[in-house]
């Protein structure tokens, strides 16, 4: 954990993506009357050849997306998580997966992000679902290090993803110099008593709540699970044999998250008990985002007392 | 190619498409039939492409967003070379084939997998606004379905194509009034469609969708109007056999095998006709 400004995954995007302009000659974004929502409002200033602006009209705009790519184009898609995932779903299916255009997603105010706007901005199932797509690949990244390392991979990967960021200010979990490898995860605090998987904002909760643990005498792994697809196997394999205890993180409904994932790797090896801490299956209750994480037991508090729970009972 | 060889060619795929139905007993029989002449405009008279230059950055871009009328679309791509008609003949809807129901990249000449009805326009938008910022002489052509116009992104995709004027790009609309259902009025009414795309900002033009030479004359005719165009094709769902035509239930019936005979002899009469003129 470091203690450098906190910058939001917006901030860095926008930036990388400024950066990016001057080396590729075919980077545009997409937007959907979201370009301040997304951050891009100085971006789109600057570079209004680099800029298309879909209106309100999110199925169109991953579909146009895909036409680009197909014509060269290397187009970024900004859209509010719980619409570019869901309402596009079946346009970021056809037209982005099975073509395999060469379209980034970006699903942004992801999770519980928009908090009191409620349940139909609210973004708490795009990982199920695009993790469930074939040849889309999904990422969240967890701090400012991290999504730059990510979006500069993303640029010059042709394939299609789908990027779950957040909206407010990201915690550092890594340095300047981090690395990102796709299909890896990531240990990032080594411990022998049980392993903690997380994801995004969730992960610097899940780091926080080891260090807690540690004063308490329980030695926590804690694992950034990022590139959700492609998933580490070989990894998750690994950990559910040196476990017996192995909990994941995620700002996302109990079903069909990281936590499902990681069930498929622990299941091999009928070993490891798996805990899976997230959203219940039911619209998320309303309040800050800091007052839902701790109802749901998902602050480093809650995260903390879960796992006290499970070794100690 | 003139106007007796392209009217001979569209009989002679007719009865291709027609014969690979029904040995294969899988097909969209009386969509392929409705829009056979348009295809056939498209392929011998007015896309800029071969198998070897479709990929060119300004050769024309075809998309078929009415995926399922994909066979006559297999039968021609075999005659104009992209694909080979002995393997088409042979693996047509078999096991691990590449040519299915719907189109796929995996075909040669295909550029999109299409299939899910109101993708194809929005696919064209993007190619054509793509043309546009990279200045190519690329023109992009999508055909749709009538029935496909209930489809709300159409008309998403409809108005991002006026907003960016995208005069590059041509929309045909196969209308023969028919969908799997019953009439399109008594399944969902998209009539008067001149009027919708006029008024989302299309220049539109209505054309016999059965005579090749007219299809041909408005495919090529140079768009100076600054806005998409609209073509509505007026044609007859299951056109040249007659037991096929104007029939919703010929949707995607195959023929029996008194039928296919008839409908054999009915082409062979129209072809020599043709011969005799």
């Amino acid at each position: 954990m470091t203690k450098e400004e906190k910058l939001s995954a917006n901030t860095v995007i926008a930036d990388t993506l400024d950066k990016a302009t001057k080396v590729d000659p075919n980077l545009l974004v997409v937007t959907c009357d979201s370009r301040g929502s997304a951050g891009l409002v100085n971006f789109t200033n600057a570079h209004p050849d680099r800029t298309v602006e879909m209106g309100i009209a999110e199925q169109n705009a991953v579909t146009v997306a895909a036409g680009m790519a197909h014509a060269g184009k290397h187009p970024f898609v900004f859209s509010p998580a719980a619409f570019l995932a869901m309402r596009s779903i079946e346009q970021v299916k056809v037209d982005v997966a099975f073509n395999q255009t060469n379209v980034k997603l970006i699903g942004i105010s992801g999770g519980n992000s928009y908090t009191w706007l409620g349940t139909t901005y609210h973004s708490l199932n795009d990982v199920a679902i695009t993790r469930a797509i074939p040849n889309l690949e999904v990422y969240q990244p967890c701090d400012q290090y991290q999504t730059r390392a990510l979006f500069n991979y993303l640029l010059t990967s042709p394939r299609p993803a789908y990027v779950r960021i957040g909206k407010r200010k990201l915690d550092n979990v890594y340095h300047e110099d981090f690395k990102f490898e796709p299909g890896k995860a990531k240990i990032i605090r080594k411990g022998k008593d049980v392993c903690l998987i997380s994801v995004g904002e969730m992960l610097y909760f899940t780091l926080q709540a080891a260090e807690k643990l540690a004063k308490n005498g329980i030695d926590a792994e804690v694992v950034d699970l990022a590139s959700i697809k492609p998933l580490d196997a070989e990894m998750l394999d690994k950990l559910a044999q040196e476990f017996n205890q192995i909990v994941t993180v995620e700002e996302h409904d109990l079903i069909n998250g990281i936590g499902s994932a990681v069930a498929v790797e622990v299941a091999k090896f009928g070993h490891a008990k798996l805990t899976i801490l997230g959203f219940p299956d039911e619209p998320a209750i309303q309040g800050t985002q800091d007052e839902v994480f701790h109802y749901y037991g998902l602050d480093s508090a809650g995260i903390e007392k879960a796992v006290e729970d499970l070794l100690t009972h | 190619m003139d106007s007796l060889s392209l009217k001979k060619k569209a009989i002679q795929l007719r009865k291709r498409t027609w014969q690979l139905i029904y040995r294969h007993h899988n097909g969209h029989t009386g969509s392929d039939l409705s829009c056979t002449d348009i295809l056939v405009a498209l392929y011998y008279g007015v896309l800029n492409q071969t198998p070897d230059t479709f990929e060119d950055k300004n050769s024309d871009t075809y998309i078929q967003s009415k995926g399922h009328a994909v066979e006559i679309w297999y039968e021609i791509l075999a005659d104009k070379g992209y694909i080979d008609q002995e393997d088409l003949d042979r693996r047509y809807s078999t096991f691990n084939s590449p040519y299915i129901g719907h189109p796929t990249t995996d075909v040669k000449g295909m550029e999109f997998h299409t299939g899910s009805l109101g993708h194809g326009l929005g696919l064209g938008v993007g190619v054509a606004l793509a043309a546009k910022m990279d200045h190519l002489k690329k023109r992009t052509f999508v055909l749709m379905g009538d029935g496909e116009q209930a489809e709300g992104s159409v008309w998403e995709a409809a108005m991002a194509a006026s907003n960016y004027s995208l005069d590059n790009l041509t929309a045909i609309i196969d209308h023969n009034d028919l969908q799997i259902t019953g009439t399109t009025d008594s399944v969902m009414r998209s009539n008067p469609l001149s009027n919708k795309y006029e008024a989302f900002g299309w220049d539109a033009i209505e054309v016999n969708g059965n005579n090749i030479d007219a299809l041909v004359d408005v495919l090529n005719k140079p768009n100076n109007t600054g806005k998409p165009r609209v073509i509505i094709a007026n044609t007859v769902k299951g056109k040249g056999i007659t037991v096929a035509e104007n029939r919703a239930d010929w949707h995607h019936k195959i023929p029996t095998k008194e039928e296919y005979q008839e409908g054999l002899q009915e082409l062979d009469t129209q072809l020599e006709g043709l011969n005799n003129d």
